[in-house]
């Protein structure tokens, strides 16, 4: 009986952990290329209107799910224009676009607010579903999931084993070098910018269409700052990626538990723990900083074009 | 290819190229706004000018605005003094929060104490709430190098939600009929307003700490240590200015000046505690401070103007149902648009010419 409850609570573990998950692996993206982009927030929160509206209209939750990725990518191009077009302040445009994202998708959704639209629904895997615990664990979920398994190896490869992945870390490491080799910076952070923000409106996505079919004003509630943590504490390693992503599933899995079977805690201290566990996790990862991918020039600008 | 190129500037751009760019970003701002505003199906010119009307057109609209500025200009003032150490402090709003609720401790511990006494205790305890709530992320990053940008932000979380436990909990109003809220000040408790205009006496508090501030920057040893040191961390260090401990300084007085702004808000505004004083001031503080170049005379301008912002938006909402969150449109593109032009202060366009 104890062990059908730590299933279904690790079940939901990766279920919350899964868009947290797509969010940290697009930051990471961005952050190799040597551009720091604060504004995840909101740009899950726009991925998140994006992917409800489109599955909604054309009742194909598919659809909704890539029209989430175009649109974090061209909201991330506006950090992109003024990053690497204006020499903006890093810091500050991310901050910049966390605040307009949350306004726009504030601002178009209210007519939303309150309606459903056609989501994921859980299919188990054949065969793994069937293995004991793990495949309850794992594989059955909605496909979203199964989509977030295979980005970190994929994205891992990419930096490790591509050209192009080798160019964007050396925009992200050393732009000056990497100009003199002859490597477009500019381009590589132009990538790394719109790529990541593919994912992170995946992750917004992932929100609205999967983990709930509703769209809410406040559905991100932080996620997206709780992603930039996690880069941090994944050493800019899109495995350890997999791990932050899941503790912090887990917290909040934990945390509806708690609040669905009445306990005497207010509700209002069990909503800190996600926020408490990323200061905490933030304070663990710099102690041990020496061993961290951390990019060299991550949020130093580069001369603006000729 | 282009017919123009970038080009550096023999010297930066002066305070009155500097205010034409941003005035032109302010513009493009506004204009892109409309065009959201006509895509939402609002008639743009109109809604632009209910916006202003409601913002500065009247009398009452226009001391709404002012009322408004007051806790942002205090926000932002704080937000500056860190910024100007090149310190990313983005918790003004859950050291306004914490600011707050010290002085709501204060204020319903001792509501019978004279007014003389029972506000500057008040603002005490308001400043060493924010404080506080500075003093963690500095102490981390001072000690472990941790990120203070995130442990800012999550503090605010934190500190919103600790304001919700206390106002649903312990501090709840018995006779509220359920409302989250703290039971009223008493009368010595409250900073009472001005003649017979609604803007309260902080108005005078930010002048002073306005004043304060600019004298610190431009007169003391520390201020100029500060702003040293933002500008060159690594050749501060050289020459032995005690950069940790500056960085502790800076977000202990910025926590402080946040605590101040939310001091005033319970005290002067709403007469008690409760969740809806929580309205994003410190986000917008931010806003406002890196429009005003951290420069304290011109945060009291972009106090004003984006605190007339959120007014004009509420007037907006009323009259033609725009969502309130048009509010923070306007904001995020006013940033994007500055932050762009300032690449106008060392870099200028110039014709190529043919060869």
């Amino acid at each position: 009986m104890t062990g059908e409850i730590v299933i279904a609570l690790l079940a939901a573990t990766v279920q919350s952990g899964t868009p947290i998950l797509f969010a940290t692996l697009g930051e990471i993206f961005t952050e190799k290329s040597g551009v720091l982009n604060l504004g995840v927030e909101g740009v899950m929160i726009l991925g998140a209107l994006a992917g409800f509206v489109v599955a909604r209209q054309t009742g194909n939750p598919t659809l909704g799910f890539f029209a989430a990725g175009l649109v974090g990518s061209l909201a991330t191009a506006i950090h992109g224009m003024v990053c690497l077009w204006f020499c903006g302040n890093q810091v500050v445009s991310g901050l910049a676009l966390t605040i307009l994202g949350t306004g726009l998708a504030n601002y178009l959704g209210t007519t939303f607010i309150g309606t459903a639209a056609p989501g994921f629904t859980p299919f188990a895997v054949p065969l793994l579903s069937a293995i004991p615990v793990i495949g309850q664990i794992f594989f059955q979920h909605d496909p979203l999931v199964y989509v977030s398994y295979l980005i970190p190896p994929v994205m891992w490869l990419f930096f490790a084993r591509t050209r192009f992945g080798l160019g964007l870390r050396a925009a992200g490491e050393y732009p000056a070098a990497a100009t003199a080799a002859g490597l477009n910076v500019r381009a590589y952070r132009w990538l790394g910018i719109v790529g990541g923000g593919f994912f992170m409106g995946l992750g917004g996505a992932y929100l609205s269409l999967a983990y709930t079919h509703l769209w809410t004003s406040s559905l991100t509630a932080g996620r997206g700052w709780i992603a930039v943590a996690l880069v941090i504490f994944a050493f800019w390693r899109p495995g350890r990626a997999v791990f932050g992503a899941y503790l912090f599933g887990g917290i909040m899995a934990l945390q509806l538990r708690l609040q669905a079977s009445g306990t005497q805690l207010p509700s209002s201290i069990l909503l800190m723990l996600p926020y408490v566990l990323t200061v905490i996790v933030l304070v663990l990862s710099s102690w041990r900083k020496r061993t961290s991918d951390e990019p060299a020039s991550l949020g130093v600008n580069i001369a603006p074009a000729d | 290819m282009l017919p123009m190129r970038i080009v550096k500037r023999q010297e930066p751009l002066g305070f009155g190229g500097s205010f034409f760019v941003i005035f032109s970003a302010l513009v493009v701002s506004l204009l892109l706004s409309a065009f959201l505003l006509f895509l939402g199906g609002t008639p743009p010119v109109r809604g632009m000018s209910v916006l202003f009307q409601g913002a500065f057109g009247s009398r009452w609209a226009l001391e709404d605005s002012v009322l408004k500025a007051i806790p942002i200009f205090l926000c932002s003032l704080g937000v500056a003094v860190a910024f100007r150490l090149k310190i990313w402090n983005i918790g003004a709003e859950g050291q306004f929060a914490l600011g707050a609720i010290g002085a709501t401790w204060i204020a319903l511990s001792f509501p019978a104490w004279p007014k003389h006494f029972l506000l500057p205790a008040m603002i005490v305890m308001a400043m060493v709430g924010g404080g506080l709530w500075g003093l963690i992320p500095a102490l981390l990053r001072q000690r472990l190098k941790t990120n203070e940008i995130i442990v800012t932000l999550m503090m605010n979380y934190i500190a919103i939600l600790l304001l919700d436990y206390l106002v649903y909990g312990v501090w709840k109003d018995p006779r509220s009929f359920g409302f989250p809220m703290t039971p009223m000040f008493s009368e010595q408790a409250i900073v009472g307003k001005i003649g017979s205009t609604s803007i309260n006496w902080g108005l005078a508090h930010c002048l002073i700490l306005g004043l304060v501030v600019w004298v610190f920057f431009r007169f003391t040893r520390v201020g100029f240590e500060i702003k040293a040191s933002g500008d060159n961390v690594r050749a501060a260090r050289y020459a032995g200015l005690p950069y940790d401990r500056l960085v502790v300084l800076v977000m202990v007085l910025s926590g402080a000046l946040a605590g101040w702004a939310g001091f005033l808000e319970a005290s002067a505004t709403v007469n008690r505690l409760q969740p809806s004083i929580m309205v994003g001031y410190g986000y917008t503080a931010i806003v406002v401070a890196w429009l005003a170049r951290l420069h304290p005379a011109s945060i009291g301008v972009a106090a004003i103007l984006l605190a007339g912002l959120r007014v004009g938006v509420e007037s907006l909402q009323l009259d033609l149902q725009v969502p309130s969150a048009f509010g923070g449109i306007i904001e995020g593109l006013i940033l994007l648009t500055v932050l762009a032009g300032g690449l106008f202060t060392h870099y200028r366009f110039a014709w190529r010419r043919k060869i």
